[in-house]
């Protein structure tokens, strides 16, 4: 069935678009991530015009983050102080962010900038992951192996404005909170993710926050980034397709509660594994786009998207 | 005096011998939430008073359809530090976002260049690009034809146009899914000789309608409320999922 997106001013099958949802909700459920850099570049794909695709994937977000940051109020494991923190420089960050994207989408290099930010990122994390869970794995064979200290202290640890974070159990400076704050807020705007791939590993082994807390703590951020994002996108853009969030969402959190089920029946290993290979692949795919001639050496850009 | 009358009779006289009777399958096209592209018929009669002059030539139809005109950036990918990027670009100022033209016979025996370059008939001739800044802009404004034709935006149809006895004509245009806004207008020239002897136009106003229409002006005008309603929908649609779901497994 094909609909017509009043913003994208494109048609596309509304089932593709609910399968879209479904997959990445599904991969959401099955490995807990927010799935935004996995949506944007499929939008890309389907022939979703980029800047509506990176504002209205931001919308999606806010939809899948709000009711797994309800269960984790409920589970009293956001700290609020230390995501208020992150929060403020979030805001920042994607203001500064926007900033950016529309001055380069002036100079018609909007496409570039979303595209090598996918492929650096991607890349970084993707190779992370994977030797993170194959060193892992590899533990788990012989656990006589020498293992890393989770809490270290280091220059994080010297820096002024200390505050007392009493949820995470920390006594540390809000600066590097907050820098992790602007720049996952830069991430948010330009990329349209809610930037969790970034943020939690930051806060584990940067902040040294307890796991416990991580994940509530980010989605708490991730939801008013995103959410004052998708109100940047809508005043300043006009880029945010409602129709088209309101079929990624459906089929977003369908997705994401047979993936809830799914993830419980693999290993974590394997899971991550899973979650590295799929990571590279996109990478892939967007690096090649750039290193390859393509097909067709032009392009044409209309003012309005 | 009486010869510049004579002159001036023979002259609309010649203008009036034939002339274009039109009609369309419908008045106007409205894009839906399911709106999936659209057909559009043109029609028409040559309406002669006196017998058809066919020692002037021979009778040729062409009809041509122009969505709204857009300035569009044409940009070209070059290599650089390894990577394609665009590196070029060219302004185009008025392009058409749609632009259909159909012909009863072949180009050159039913339009003359001269004719074409005045009327701007043909689809190189209904862009105009001023004040290019690469040398070769020519080859900018080609890619822009070449993606939209690729598009179904851009259609030549040589013999596109059904004439019947030199008297009934009709094309038919294939309006593609991804249309913008506005009024287009269709323009029909009856040609002896490849010269224009008559024209008619019409316009065809293209619209969104319903809910397309009323959520496009709310973005565009209440930018604030919309980006709300996105925001609150979205966590609405967030909560009643994992609310329903929930309760199906109780």
């Amino acid at each position: 069935m094909q609909i017509y997106l009043p913003i994208a001013e494109v048609s596309v099958d509304a089932f593709l678009l609910l399968g879209l949802g479904g997959l990445v909700g599904l991969l959401s459920g099955m490995f807990g991530v927010g799935g935004g850099f996995l949506i944007t570049p499929l939008l890309f794909f389907v022939g979703i015009p980029p800047a509506v695709a990176v504002a209205t994937s931001t919308n999606q977000i806010v939809a899948s983050s709000f009711s797994a940051l309800l269960a984790h109020v409920k589970r009293k494991t956001v700290d609020f102080r230390m995501g208020t923190v992150l929060l403020i420089g979030g805001l920042i960050g994607s203001s500064l962010g926007l900033v950016v994207f529309n001055y380069l989408r002036a100079l018609g290099q909007v496409d570039l900038l979303v595209n090598l930010f996918y492929v650096v990122f991607l890349g970084t994390i993707g190779s992370l992951m994977m030797i993170e869970s194959l060193n892992a794995m590899r533990r788990a064979r012989n656990p006589s192996g020498p293992r890393r200290a989770r809490r270290q202290h280091n220059w994080v640890h010297k820096l002024p404005l200390k505050v007392k974070f009493r949820v995470s159990g920390l006594y540390i400076s809000v600066v590097p909170p907050l820098l992790v704050g602007v720049f996952v807020g830069i991430l948010s705007a330009i990329m349209g993710v809610g930037g969790g791939f970034v943020m939690v590993p930051a806060m584990i082994y940067l902040l040294g926050m307890p796991t416990k807390v991580v994940i509530g703590t980010s989605l708490f951020q991730i939801i008013f980034v995103t959410s004052y994002t998708t109100m940047l996108h809508a005043t300043t853009n006009y880029t945010v397709d409602i129709v088209l969030a309101l079929l990624l969402i459906v089929g977003g959190v369908i997705g994401a509660q047979f993936g809830a089920i799914l993830g419980l029946r693999l290993k974590a290993e394997q899971l991550r594994i899973l979650l590295a290979l799929l990571v590279l692949l996109v990478c892939g795919k967007l690096a090649l786009d750039l290193l390859l001639q393509p097909a067709e050496l032009y392009s044409i850009s209309t003012g309005g998207v | 005096m009486f010869r510049l009358i004579l002159l001036l009779l023979t002259l609309t006289g010649a203008a009036r011998a034939e002339t274009i009777v039109l009609g369309l399958s419908q008045d106007s096209v409205s894009i839906t939430a399911t709106f999936d592209g659209d057909d559009i018929l043109i029609f028409g009669a040559v309406r002669r008073d006196a017998p058809a002059p066919t020692e002037d030539g021979d009778l040729g139809v062409i009809v041509t359809v122009a969505g709204p005109d857009q300035r569009v950036s044409v940009y070209r990918k070059a290599r650089r530090y390894g990577i394609w990027i665009n590196t070029d670009e060219v302004e185009v100022d008025h392009a058409p976002s749609f632009y259909a033209v159909a012909t009863s016979g072949p180009l050159q025996e039913v339009l003359r260049d001269t004719s074409d370059l005045r009327e701007e008939i043909t689809i190189p001739r209904a862009i105009r690009s001023v004040g290019a800044t690469v040398q070769d802009s020519a080859a900018f404004t080609q890619a822009l034809i070449r993606i939209r034709e690729a598009d179904n935006l851009y259609q030549t149809q040589i013999n596109g146009v059904d004439l019947e006895q030199d008297t009934l004509f009709m094309a038919s245009f294939a309006l593609p899914a991804n249309l913008t806004e506005g009024d287009y207008v269709a323009r029909i020239f009856l040609t002896r000789d490849g010269r224009p002897i008559d024209e008619a136009s019409t316009v065809i106003p293209v619209q969104k309608v319903g809910l397309e229409r009323w959520l496009y002006n709310l973005a565009h005008s209440d930018p604030l409320i919309y980006g709300m309603m996105s925001l609150v929908l979205a966590a609405a649609a967030g909560w009643a999922a994992s609310a329903g779901f929930a309760a199906l497994r109780r």
